[in-house]
């Protein structure tokens, strides 16, 4: 096999890598967009606390805990912050027009990066796992075990989400909360508890791309911000569906080493935001269309 | 000579087909109504007049000039004015505010002169607000007029979508069932105003409605529609007892209740 | 309780509701007339701030109050302002040109863009808009050659007449020139919203179906709102690089555009007031820390570390209170207050209680 071509799939697969965790991100937006037609700004935010819950919890610098016992208490801790947020602080929201609570949560991501950083301090931090530096052999092509782990996780979280909200009892009640709350009310759906735990959800996700990220790269408290990206990929990948918001993701993971390879310098940040405002002009509705006109 | 005509408009979304072939006019100051079940492609019509719609087939005539190639914010100058079923009203402004909209249609100030408010834009608005409060004083909505639509209750606000429309001072007036949520009272009012819009204003009317005692009160000529089909068409009595008419709304007759 | 009767239609139309209201306005432009002889030249400078953020502040409030579009970008027309005054006065345009020139052609661009963008709604348009904040930060650095990329440019000195304006040399002229700035946008934005041009922008944000059988064009009416929101910003961005001294792509970043939508929410969206109000809470509030700060560490003996992003913290904080407790904003408390005295005792609580709209979506799956 041409070095070319190794240099070719390893520029892949860690853009994949990375396009797996933009998509776990944009999974948390569209996960309470269907859920509350709400968007949370906070989402990458949220990933950035769950990074730092893992890190505090099995780092050695700070509590030590072992990995595998350190990373579900992290994605609980996550998942019932989320809860709690939406029960303390969202549920106020409940009859307000959506404006609102955009912008509470971009307000909130504010205020969590500045606790992250009066917490544990601005310098960047790696997460501790069990296969730092392993590889995977296939051929003569060498993968990092973290980008591979990255992929499969993500691969597996999407799949069960989709499929949860297709056949699961609480996957359509939730789904007929987000259409019309006052009728879902009116058939008995305990409306605000099910946004309660779509939120719980949605800190799950973040979390679980928080380890992943934190795992294969330095965290630091502004790394949330690349949740904007995480955006474009919801919006590429139409913002009510769940495996567009993944295939949006990876498209923008792949694109970003490419283009900067390709592209001079100061382009290639430009590449996703670029490819998202020209989606928006032509295709609003994403790769995966979901709104129509309102019927009057 | 018609004022405004519909001539076989044909519209479907997807497999739906909601108007059919649907072919009729409307003779100026005359009230004409369009009646039917639910689902039976009536405020469709409407708003393929309005232009929310493109027709598939057909073609929709105003004074014998095809406006299908007008865009929805240029039908109001021809002298068109709506009520919506699920009123549209703008929630967060007063009563007159909503009617000073309406008179968008007249608006011929311009940017440059409306920020220096100058002189020309004073006698505009002034002009404005007196067409505004005739309206007002027909529709006796004076003690509403410095509240908020939000407060409002629903009958208030069915009176006030009929002040809108009328605030622009059209020659063709489209009410999509200005009845329905109203009491007794309410209607009989909305009886006079529209016998009164039509002998004292000249203005043509075309209605959509449920309440058959307000149609065949007012209306001239009768439409009725089914499955976007036309049934029957004729003065309210015929149409009334019309047999294909009488099946549509009850079934037909022999057959087990 | 009062009453007012009108008795005339000028008495709608007029910018004064009363002579009592038209006389406490009086107090304040005095009182303003006054500030430079009242407070010293660190607070004239803070006071300039606000101003220059209430010019934005009005920018913003007129496409996202008044027309209801929400922007997540408008620091990059505040970019284009600066820019392009700076750019202009470098090639000896005068600065009483070059300012209102940099409003006009940014109002242009901003007409230019908003034809594609303002198709979109709610939340795309958020993404949208923000997405451009994002990209004019890094287009900035990759045009080089006329915005000095990284290292950013230094503002020229401003002469009017004959007459030397500083903001360090001669604070006060500096203080006159935005406050002669800020009350002729004032009057054009108050005008306009007692035109039709002001009516059919509410009627957009209201029911942009029923504007629209209406006869309003919505395209066009948009693009206007547009227009003039980034034109106003851009003189305010303009304004501002002359402030600073000196800028770069981060003077105006994605954070500044968050800041100044959240300004206008905090002061109480949909009015005008609210624009100042969320002016003056960003342009104090970091004295307010600081001096909060210097009495908290003399009570518990701290020292004096300075910790990093607490104005923004405290300022998403107050936000929060706000969002939750009083969505209508400072003014939207200040008129309850206000309402409470007028009409005591019979004041009722649910006045302004606003009608809970609950989701029922548009989208199909």
């Amino acid at each position: 096999m041409g070095g070319a071509f190794l240099d070719f799939l390893q520029l892949l697969i860690s853009g994949l890598a990375n396009g797996c965790v933009y998509g776990l991100i944009a999974l948390g937006f569209v996960l309470i967009y269907k859920a509350t037609e709400a968007v949370n700004f906070a989402q990458g935010d949220f990933m950035m606390l769950g990074a730092f819950v893992s890190i505090w919890l099995t780092n050695s610098e700070y509590l030590g805990l072992s990995f595998w016992l350190a990373i579900p208490i992290a994605i609980l801790i996550m998942g019932i912050l989320g809860y709690l947020l939406d029960l303390f602080v969202i549920r106020k929201m409940f009859g307000q027009p959506q404006i609102a609570v955009v912008i509470l949560t971009i307000s909130l991501g504010f205020i969590l990066r500045f606790a992250a950083g009066a917490i544990w301090g601005h310098e960047p931090k790696l997460l501790e796992t069990p296969f730092a530096g392993k590889e995977l052999h296939i051929g003569s092509v060498v993968l990092g075990f973290e980008e591979v782990a990255i992929i499969i996780v993500t691969l597996l979280l999407t799949l069960f989400l989709f499929l949860f909200f297709r056949k699961a009892k609480l996957g359509l009640a939730m789904q007929a909360a987000s259409q019309n709350q006052l009728a879902a009310y009116y058939v008995g759906i305990p409306v605000k508890r099910i946004q309660s735990l779509i939120w719980g959800l949605a800190g799950v996700v973040a979390a679980v791309a928080g380890i992943l990220f934190a795992s294969k790269g330095a965290i630091d408290p502004s790394t949330g911000l690349l949740g904007i990206k995480a955006f474009a990929a919801a919006v590429i990948g139409g913002f009510g569906s769940l495996p567009g918001a993944l295939i949006g993701g990876l498209i923008i993971g792949v694109v970003e080493p490419f283009a900067s390879f390709y592209l001079p310098a100061g382009y290639s940040q430009v590449a996703p935001y670029a490819i998202m405002l020209l989606v928006l002009i032509f295709r609003p509705a994403g790769l995966f269309a979901q709104m129509q006109n309102k019927k009057v | 000579m018609s004022l405004i005509s519909l001539e076989n408009v044909t519209l479907s979304f997807g497999g739906l087909i909601a108007v059919n072939n649907v072919s009729f006019h409307v003779g100026k100051g005359e009230v004409f109504s369009l009646v039917g079940p639910n689902g039976a492609g009536k405020s469709t019509v409407f708003n393929l007049i309005s232009r929310f719609y493109d027709p598939k087939k057909g073609d929709i005539k105003f004074e014998e000039n095809s406006i299908l190639a007008l865009r929805p914010d240029q039908v109001p100058s021809l002298g068109i004015a709506r009520t919506f079923q699920n009123i549209e009203l703008f929630e967060q402004s007063t009563v007159l505010q909503n009617l000073l909209v309406g008179r968008q249609r007249h608006r011929k100030s311009n940017l440059i002169s409306e920020m220096f408010f100058a002189p020309s834009v004073r006698e505009e608005e002034r002009r404005h607000r007196h067409v505004v409060e005739e309206v007002i004083d027909f529709l006796e909505l004076q003690a509403y007029r410095d509240k908020y639509i939000a407060g409002l209750p629903y009958g208030v606000r069915k009176v006030v979508e009929l002040a809108r429309a009328l605030a622009t001072e059209p020659k063709l007036l489209l009410l999509d069932e200005p009845a329905s949520g109203l009491s007794l009272e309410e209607t009989n009012d909305m009886i006079y105003w529209i016998e009164d819009i039509k002998n004292q204003m000249g203005i043509t009317v075309i209605m959509v409605e449920h309440d058959m005692n307000l149609v065949s009160s007012v209306s001239d000529r009768v439409l009725a529609l089914a499955d976007g089909k036309e049934l029957a068409i004729g003065t309210p009595e015929q149409v009334q007892s019309h047999p294909k008419v009488i099946e549509a709304y009850l079934g037909k007759s022999g057959e087990k209740a | 309780m009062r009453f007012v009767f009108k008795k005339s239609y000028d008495d709608d139309i007029k910018l004064f509701k009363h002579k009592p209201q038209a006389f406490y306005y009086l107090i304040l432009l005095v009182l303003l007339i006054a500030l430079p002889w009242l407070i010293d030249d660190f607070f004239l400078g803070e006071a300039t701030n606000v101003l220059i953020f209430a010019i934005a502040g009005m920018g913003l409030m007129l496409l996202v109050g008044h027309t209801g579009q929400i922007s997540l970008g408008h620091a990059a027309f505040m970019a284009l302002g600066a820019y392009l005054n700076v750019i202009m006065m470098q090639k000896g345009v005068p600065f009483i040109i070059s300012l209102p020139l940099a409003g006009v052609i940014t109002g242009f661009v901003g007409a230019i863009i908003a034809l594609p963008v303002l198709r979109l709604h709610g939340i795309y348009l958020a993404i949208a808009t923000l997405a451009i904040s994002v990209l004019t930060e890094d287009i900035i650095v990759i045009a080089e050659r006329w915005t000095g990329g990284v290292v950013g440019l230094v503002a020229e000195p401003i002469n009017i007449f004959g007459l030397d304006i500083d903001r360090y040399g001669t604070p006060i002229a500096f203080y006159f020139l935005v406050l002669i700035i800020t009350l002729l946008i004032l009057a054009a934005y108050r005008n306009i919203l007692r035109a039709p041009l002001g009516r059919a922008f509410v009627a957009l944000r209201d029911s942009e179906i029923s504007a629209q059988a209406l006869g309003v064009n919505i395209a066009k009416t948009k693009a206007t709102s547009f227009a003039l929101s980034c034109a106003v910003v851009g003189i305010a961005g303009g304004l501002m690089g002359h402030f600073a001294g000196a800028f770069n792509h981060e003077s105006f970043n994605l954070i500044l555009s968050i800041q100044l939508l959240l300004m206008i929410v905090i002061g109480g969206l949909g009015s005008i007031h609210g624009a100042f109000f969320g002016a003056m809470v960003v342009g104090l509030l970091p004295q307010f820390i600081a001096i909060t700060r210097d009495s908290i560490s003399g009570i518990f003996n701290l020292g004096s570390v300075p910790i990093p992003g607490i104005e923004t913290a405290s300022f998403a904080f107050i936000l929060i209170l706000i969002i939750m407790f009083e969505p209508m904003g400072i003014y939207g408390r200040w008129l309850k207050i206000r309402t409470y005295f007028e009409l005591f005792p019979f004041y009722r609580k649910n006045m302004f209680k606003r009608q809970k709209s609950y989701l029922k979506t548009e989208r199909m799956k």
